[in-house]
C-alpha cells in the first residue's frame, strides 16, 4: 500500500517557541490513524502544519506523493485533503444548509453535490431537521456533526479530525466515532484522528502515534498500544 | 413601588444628572464663564421628554398599558404576516411608483434631500458588501467616492468625456484603487484593518488636497458637465438627435434613482450568489473558510473592489450633480456617516441600509431647527439603538437566506 500522507522530520515554531520537533509519520490509503497525547503536546499544530496554516520550518510534508509544504490552506481541499478543525468552527450565522453548501464550495457537479447532501443527511438525520436553523443555535454535539458533515461535502480522499469528542458526552462521542468508522469503511476514506480521549481513539484506529512535548515518542498498532503498560498508565487511566 | 423599579428610577435620575453635567460645558460657556440658565432650558426639555418616555416604558413593563399595547401588537403582527405572505411585487410596486412620481409631487428642496438620500443609499450598499457581508471594518470607504468623483471631474473638464462613458471608467478606477489599497491592508485582521483603512482614506484625501497640478488642491475643480442625453427630434420629416444636458434637479433625481436601483439589484445578486456565501463564510470564520477552499485573500480583495465600484459610481454622480468637487467632501466624517447608516440600518440587510440612509439624511433635514444639537441627538440615538435594536432598524432576516428558499 502506498502512503497517502507522509511527514518527514517536520519542525514548526510559534515565534521562538518550537512546537514540533522532528515529527515523522505516515498514513496509508484507507487507514484510520490516530495521534494521541496530552494537552499541549503539539497534536493540533501537527494538523495545522499539514494544512499549511502553520508553516513547517524544516522537514517535508507529502500528500499523494507530492510535496504540499508550500501550499496555501485553501489549495488543499481541491486535492482531497480536508480538515475538521479543533473547536468545530462552523459558521454560526449561516444556516445548517449553507454551512454544508460551503463544504462543497469548490465543487461544480450539482447532481453529485445533491447526492452527497442526501448522504450526510442519512448519516446525521438531526442535521436534516435543523437545516434551516443557524449553525450557532445547534448543541455542541450537533455542531460537531455539522463540522464533520461539512467536511464530507467536499468529498475528501482524506479527512483530518481534531478532537471531535471535545466537550461532548460519552454517548454522543461514541455516536460520532461510529460514523467516522462507517465513513472509513463504506467510502474508503482515509482518516487521521487527533484525540485526547485515548481510550476511544485507540478502539477506533488501526494504528496510533503518541506525542509528547512536540515530538512523536511512540508508534504502534492501536490494539498493541492498548495493551502497553506505559500507555495504560499515562493515557488510559488504568 | 417595587425594588426593581426604584432602582431603575435611581439610575434614570443619575443619568439625567450626568447628562446635565455633560451639557453644561457644551452649552453654558458664554464670555468665558459657565452660565446656568441656557443649559437648564435645553436640559429641562430633554428631561421632560425622557421622563415621559421612561414612565411609559415602566408602565408598559408593569403591564399597565396592556389594554393599548396588545391590540397594537396584534395589528403589527397581522400586518407583518400579510406582508410576508404577499408576493414581492405587491410590496415593491407602490415603492417604485412612489419613487418614480416623487419629483412631480415635491418641490426643489425635497428633491434635493431625496437625491442626497439616494447617493447615500449607493454608498451604504457598497460599504455593506465590505462590512456587512465580508465583515471587513473599512473606515476609509469615502476614498472611493472621492476617486469616482475626481475621475469624472478630470475627464469631463479636460477631455469633455460624456457622463455615461465616464460611469464605467469611474467604476473601474475605483475598483483599481480598491485593489491598490486592499492589497497591502487586507492581510490584517480586525482592529488593525480598521486603523489602516482609516489611514489610507486620509492619504487619498491628502493627496487630492496637495496635488495642485492635477486636482487643483483645496480649490477643487469647477465646470464639470452635467449628464446629457440625446433626444430624438422630428422636424419637417427630417430626423435628428438633440443633445440635452440634464441640469434640472428632477432629471438628476432620475439619474441617481437609476444608479441606486442598479446598486440595489447588483448588491442583491451578490448577496445571494456563491461569491456572497463565500464573503459571509469569511466574515463568520476566516480560517474555517480557508479550510473549505476559499482563497480568502482574493475574496476579500474582491469584496473590497466590489464595494469600491458602487462608491465610485456614486462619486461620479456627485461630481456631475454639484458640477464642482473639492477635497472637503471626502473627509473621515463622511466615512463614519456611511458606516453609521450600515450599522444603524442593519448589517448585511439591503432594506436596512436603505432605512439607515433615510434616517441619517432625511431626519436631520426634517429637524432643521435643532441643527445645533444634531451630533448630540445623533450620539444619543445611536446609544439607544444599540440598546433596543442591536441588530439594526431592519436586521437581515436570516443572513444569507437563499433567494430560492421559499418555505
Ligand atoms: N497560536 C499559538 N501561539 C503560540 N503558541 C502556541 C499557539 N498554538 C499553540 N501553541 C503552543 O504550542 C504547543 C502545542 O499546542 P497544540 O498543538 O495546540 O497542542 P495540542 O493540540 O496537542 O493540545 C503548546 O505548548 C501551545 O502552548
Ligand atoms: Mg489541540
Amino acid at each position: 500500500m502506498a502512503a497517502i500522507l507522509e511527514l518527514e522530520g517536520v519542525c514548526a515554531h510559534y515565534g521562538r517557541i518550537q512546537a514540533l520537533r522532528d515529527v515523522s509519520l505516515r498514513v496509508e490509503e484507507g487507514e484510520v490513524v490516530t495521534i494521541i497525547g496530552a494537552n499541549g503536546a503539539g497534536k493540533s499544530t501537527t494538523l495545522m502544519t499539514i494544512c499549511g496554516i502553520v508553516r513547517a520550518t524544516a522537514g517535508e510534508v507529502r500528500y499523494a506523493g507530492e510535496s504540499i509544504r508550500d501550499k496555501r490552506p485553501d489549495q488543499l481541499p481541491a486535492l482531497g485533503l480536508c480538515q475538521v478543525p479543533e473547536g468545530r468552527r462552523i459558521f454560526p450565522r449561516l444556516t445548517v444548509q449553507e454551512n454544508l453548501d460551503m463544504g462543497a464550495f469548490l465543487r461544480r457537479d450539482a447532481d453529485e453535490i445533491e447526492a452527497d447532501l442526501g448522504m450526510v443527511f442519512r448519516l446525521f438525520p438531526v442535521l436534516h431537521e435543523r437545516r434551516k436553523q443557524h449553525g450557532g443555535t445547534l448543541s455542541g454535539g450537533e455542531q460537531q456533526m455539522l463540522a464533520i458533515a461539512r467536511a464530507l461535502m467536499g468529498r475528501p480522499r482524506m479527512l483530518l479530525l481534531d478532537e471531535p469528542s471535545l466537550g461532548l458526552s460519552p454517548m454522543i462521542s461514541q455516536h460520532i466515532f461510529r460514523i467516522i468508522r462507517n465513513v472509513n469503511e463504506e467510502r474508503g476514506m482515509t482518516v487521521l484522528l487527533v484525540e485526547q480521549n485515548a481510550n476511544m481513539a485507540l478502539k477506533l484506529a488501526d494504528r496510533a502515534y503518541v506525542m509528547e512535548t512536540g515530538a512523536v515518542v511512540m508508534e504502534d498498532d492501536a490494539a498493541a498500544l492498548r495493551e502497553n503498560a506505559d500507555i495504560k498508565k499515562a493515557y488510559l487511566g488504568q | 413601588m417595587t425594588r426593581g423599579s426604584r432602582k431603575s428610577w435611581q439610575y434614570f435620575g443619575l443619568g439625567l444628572a450626568w447628562f446635565y453635567l455633560l451639557l453644561w460645558p457644551l452649552l453654558g460657556i458664554r464670555d468665558g464663564e459657565l452660565h446656568f440658565a441656557a443649559t437648564f432650558a435645553v436640559w429641562l426639555r430633554v428631561a421632560v421628554g425622557a421622563t415621559i418616555c421612561f414612565v411609559l416604558y415602566r408602565l408598559g413593563k408593569a403591564g399597565r398599558l396592556d389594554g393599548v399595547l396588545h391590540p397594537l401588537a396584534a395589528a403589527r403582527d397581522a400586518v407583518g404576516d400579510a406582508m410576508s405572505r404577499a408576493p414581492r411585487w405587491m410590496l415593491l410596486t407602490p415603492v417604485i411608483v412612489f419613487a418614480l412620481a416623487y419629483p412631480m409631487l415635491t418641490n426643489r428642496y425635497a428633491q434635493d434631500v431625496a437625491i442626497n438620500v439616494l447617493v447615500y443609499i449607493c454608498l451604504g450598499l457598497g460599504l455593506n458588501v465590505v462590512v456587512g457581508l465580508c465583515g471587513l471594518l473599512d473606515l476609509g470607504y469615502i476614498a472611493f467616492y472621492g476617486v469616482g468623483a475626481y475621475t469624472y471631474a478630470l475627464l469631463s473638464v479636460h477631455y469633455s468625456v460624456p457622463f455615461w462613458v465616464c460611469l464605467p471608467i469611474c467604476a473601474v478606477f475605483a475598483a483599481v484603487a480598491g485593489c491598490f489599497i486592499g492589497y497591502p491592508t487586507l492581510r490584517m485582521r480586525g482592529d488593525y484593518l480598521a486603523i489602516v483603512t482609516l489611514g489610507f482614506g486620509e492619504i487619498v484625501r491628502i493627496v487630492i488636497n496637495n496635488w495642485m497640478a492635477l486636482t487643483g488642491g483645496p480649490n477643487g475643480i469647477l465646470g464639470i458637465k452635467s449628464p446629457g442625453i440625446y433626444i430624438p427630434h422630428f422636424v419637417d420629416g427630417s430626423f435628428s438627435f438633440e443633445y440635452l444636458l440634464l441640469r434640472k434637479l428632477e432629471y438628476l433625481y432620475y439619474v441617481i434613482l437609476a444608479l441606486a436601483a442598479f446598486t440595489i439589484v447588483a448588491v442583491h445578486r451578490i448577496n445571494f450568489s456563491r461569491i456572497g456565501r463565500a464573503f459571509e463564510a469569511i466574515r463568520e470564520d476566516e480560517t474555517a473558510a480557508e479550510l473549505m477552499g476559499v482563497d480568502t485573500f482574493r475574496f476579500k480583495l474582491l469584496a473590497y473592489a466590489l464595494g469600491a465600484v458602487f462608491g465610485g459610481l456614486a462619486g461620479a454622480f456627485f461630481a456631475a450633480r454639484m458640477r464642482f468637487v473639492s477635497p472637503e467632501s471626502f473627509t473621515f466624517i463622511e466615512s463614519a456617516m456611511v458606516l453609521a447608516m450600515v450599522v444603524l440600518g442593519g448589517m448585511g440587510s439591503i432594506p436596512g441600509v436603505i432605512l439607515g440612509a433615510l434616517a441619517l439624511v432625511a431626519l436631520p433635514e426634517a429637524f432643521r431647527e435643532f441643527e445645533l444639537y444634531r451630533m448630540l441627538a445623533f450620539g444619543g440615538a445611536m446609544a439607544v439603538m444599540m440598546l433596543v435594536r442591536p441588530a439594526g432598524l431592519w436586521p437581515a432576516a436570516r443572513m444569507g437566506k437563499r433567494s430560492d428558499d421559499t418555505e
